[in-house]
């Protein structure tokens, strides 16, 4: 497997900072990666070049050389140029005019329309308080109306009935027709989907675009697409003027650089991410979250919001305080194997962390992984109350009961005592860089060489 | 599958290649093979998918013994066509069906929206038309009218479907497909599945389960895991090859949607890496859009040749 993008940029910039003082080679050098980079995560070869020349003539510049800490000053400038490219604030959908207002989903075939429509159905439903209809307009693919009937009935949003044999210009009247007489805010239409070039299906989606007059012409694509993506967006925006896009799929391992691409070309704002099958899974789109991610600089951002939903801020507070002191037990290692958890385990965090690949790989070979997890649970509850506030008290007796508690061996408990020493020693080490508490009960779970590089750099 | 498919193949592939061609003949139209043609020629190849490593693999293929000399566009084409033959020649093998089997089990996985139930109704189509009995199990039994859909692509082919009802277990449903077709004596037993990334580990576990359910009614079953790839695809393409590789033994790709612009060209790097089969094509929504994968014509049609 290729690595991750954010480890290539992540490995680049190692290197420039190691360096030190940049040179305008080390720039060449670094645009040479970050170009193979992102031609790996699929942006297309036209949007890769304009903004590697753009990011070039940035970097080589004055400030840059005269830097203190060059490697972070390109991570800026790439990161900067990255934000704006995607756009840089997240935009909702406009739903002014005269009601029922239209929102019209197009796309390629197997693109994710069907289950879009209904996420952003019942997110208006929910969240802004609309009515909403929707229709499908799919009479191609077989059972398509069917699906989008049934996706309603999930959501609790309304479905236009299905009137067999009926073509979607006429659905989408009577959908208009009908979202007037029943007193919607809004009408979904969910299209069939269609190739770009083809000149029939695409004159078919101009003609539902004439008479339902949609304020939002969404482009769902996914967020796999190779270069093609440029062609695909350049062509629907040509014929119907799109309005945003929804980049579905984004929970895959894709490095998602198709949405650069038709960022750039349709020139319109990503609106929304699809984020899994079930149907709140959409979130809004954030220009920076991608661009941490993309730059391996970790998706900090997302990371931070999960661990408030999921953590209790005052067990993370007296945990922080407990662990400046070095007073740091058996049990608060056990409360942090438990947050690690819930926060989606191992993979789930890593997914989350720069300098992804390089640290899995570590961590593979370390054994550490979220089996792990649950047997070290185990070996903690094994224990009693006072040998987990005080670690000293467990001899080689209460080893072997211990482990033969949690069905483990003694090495197993031999390990995690070791590990629990360490990392009091690390949080000591860690809390007097006075970063805030949740950091550094994160970073504290991974043993010191394993940090990815440039972790703990923030912008 | 014969008869006339070759033009139809032309006919998608040309619109994929128009740009490909239009691109190399800017670059090669009597010029001397330096850096800077080399560079374009790689650039364009990247454009199509192959991904850059493969991209300059070829290009450097290409400079070995032609590196400054005066070289036509046509000769260009011909020398990387001839190369991807090259690499795809040993994959492009058919699918083939081994009545023995009774019934030959094929189970068709990818991600979602690829093409899995499309490319189900089309072998249908295909294996009864020459003469064999062909059974389909609805084993999505996840997504919204997953179920109904293949009921009509029973209709269309006039194959049977095995269906419970959406959120059964699919092991379950694979099981008792099985058992169906030998009741019914059916020579191919073609299993859907739901669409699932390749990342997420609950949902390929899940298919292993399917597996190894197959398995305690036909221990060598399986006979054939078809992944379906989608020609819009980049380089994810080779994360989704290998996991699903690696957790359920793919024996077998088909290529859907090449009737697009997308060029599918990541399947050049996919046979280099994987040399996993690759058996059809798929070039439209409808029954008879599907082609069995022919190398030297792909690779021909890729650069625009014939
Ligand atoms: N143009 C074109 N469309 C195709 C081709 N193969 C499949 N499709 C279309 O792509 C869409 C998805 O196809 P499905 O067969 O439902 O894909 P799937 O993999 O079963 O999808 P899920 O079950 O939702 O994961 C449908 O609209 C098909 O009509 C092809 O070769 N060319
Ligand atoms: N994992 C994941 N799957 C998705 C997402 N959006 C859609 N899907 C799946 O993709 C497949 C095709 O979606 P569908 O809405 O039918 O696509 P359409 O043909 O464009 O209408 C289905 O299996 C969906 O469950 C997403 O954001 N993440
Ligand atoms: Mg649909
Ligand atoms: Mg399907």
């Amino acid at each position: 497997m290729f690595d991750t993008l954010s480890n290539r940029l992540g490995s680049v910039f190692d290197g420039l900072k190691r360096r030190g003082a940049l040179k305008e080679a080390d720039v060449s050098e670094a645009m040479r990666e970050i170009r193979l980079a992102l031609l790996d995560a699929d942006v297309a070869l036209p949007v890769v070049k304009s903004f590697i020349k753009e990011v070039k003539e940035k970097a080589v510049g004055e400030a840059v050389l005269k830097s203190v800490t060059p490697g972070q000053q390109v991570v800026k400038i790439v990161h900067d140029a990255l934000v704006d490219m995607l756009g840089a604030e997240s935009q909702g959908l406009n739903l002014l005019g005269e009601p029922p207002v239209a929102i019209m989903m197009v796309g390629l075939q197997g693109s994710g329309k069907t289950t879009s429509t209904a996420k952003i159905a019942k997110r208006l439903q929910e969240k802004e308080r609309k009515k909403v209809l929707m229709a499908s307009l799919d009479v191609a693919r077989p059972a398509a109306q069917e699906q989008l009937a049934v996706l309603g009935e999930q959501v609790d949003v309304k479905t236009l009935p299905i009137v067999a044999g009926q073509q979607p210009v006429d659905i989408a009247k009577r959908a208009m027709q009908a979202g007037k007489l029943g007193g919607y805010d809004i009408v979904m239409l969910d299209t069939a989907g269609r190739l770009h070039i083809d000149e029939g299906l695409m004159d078919e989606v101009a003609a539902v675009k004439a008479v339902t007059n949609p304020q939002e012409i969404l482009l769902v694509a996914d967020s796999m697409t190779g270069q093609d993506a440029v062609t695909v967006a350049d062509s629907f925006n040509q014929k119907m003027s799109l309005t945003g896009i929804v980049l579905t799929r984004i929970d895959g391992d894709a490095r998602g650089g198709a949405a650069l691409s038709m960022r750039k070309v349709a020139n319109c704002p990503i609106k929304f991410l699809g984020t899994g099958e079930k149907m709140e899974e959409i979130e809004e789109f954030h220009a920076d979250r991608l661009a941490n991610r993309i730059l391996g600089m970790g998706d900090v951002v997302s990371l931070v919001e999960k661990a408030q939903e999921t953590i209790d801020e005052e067990e993370a507070e007296e945990l922080a305080k407990k662990m400046q002191k070095g007073q740091f037990d058996l049990d608060d290692m056990a409360k942090q194997l438990k947050q690690m958890r819930k926060m989606g385990g191992m993979e789930g965090l890593m997914g989350m962390l720069p300098g992804v690949g390089k640290m899995k790989k570590q961590m593979a070979g370390a054994g550490i992984d979220d089996k792990m997890i649950v047997r070290q649970e185990a070996i903690i509850s094994s224990m009693t109350k006072a040998e987990r506030k005080n670690p000293k008290l467990i001899h080689a007796k209460r080893k072997q009961r211990i482990a033969a508690g949690s069905g483990t061996s003694v090495q197993e408990v031999n390990k995690i005592l070791k590990q629990h020493q360490m990392m009091s020693k690390m949080m000591k080490k860690v809390s007097k860089l006075g970063e805030k508490g949740l950091m550094r009960s994160l970073g504290g779970m991974i043993p010191p060489n394993m940090m990815p590089p440039g972790g703990g750099f923030r912008r | 599958m014969s008869g006339g498919w070759f033009s139809k193949l032309k006919a998608g592939l040309s619109k994929s290649s128009n740009k490909l061609v239009g691109g190399i003949t800017d670059v090669f139209t009597k010029r001397k093979l330096d850096d800077d043609a080399l560079e374009e020629l790689e650039d364009i190849l990247i454009a199509g998918d192959l991904g850059p490593q493969t991209a300059i693999k070829l290009t450097e293929a290409l400079a070995k013994n032609r590196y400054d000399k005066e070289i036509s566009d046509e000769e260009v084409r011909t020398v990387l066509s001839e190369e991807i033959t090259k690499i795809l020649e040993p994959v492009a093998q058919p699918l083939e069906i081994n009545k023995s089997h009774n019934p030959h089990i094929v189970l068709v996985v990818g991600v979602n929206g690829s093409g899995k139930t499309t490319t189900i109704g089309k072998l249908a189509k295909h294996y009864s038309e020459s003469g064999l009995k062909v059974m389909m199990a609805a084993g999505d039994t996840f997504r919204a009218a997953a179920v109904e859909q293949l009921k009509i692509w029973g209709d269309r082919t006039g194959c049977s479907v095995v269906a419970r009802d959406t959120g059964a277990d699919a092991a379950g449903l694979a099981f008792d497909a099985i058992e169906q077709a030998r009741n019914e004596n059916a020579d191919v037993l073609l299993i859907d599945t739901a669409g699932r990334l390749q990342n997420k580990k609950d949902l390929m576990a899940e298919l292993e389960k399917v597996i190894r359910v197959i398995k305690k009614l036909a221990p060598d079953a399986p006979h054939d895991v078809l992944m379906v790839l989608d020609a819009t695809v980049g380089q994810n393409a080779h994360s989704q090859v290998e996991i699903f590789r690696d957790t359920v033994g793919v024996t077998g790709l088909a290529l859907t949607k090449l009737d697009g612009t997308a060029k599918g060209g990541v399947l050049v790097a996919l046979a280099e890496k994987f040399a996993l089969p690759v058996h059809v094509i798929g070039v439209g929504e409808q029954a008879d859009d599907m082609r069995p994968f022919e190398a030297n014509a792909y690779a021909r049609s890729l650069m625009g040749l014939d």
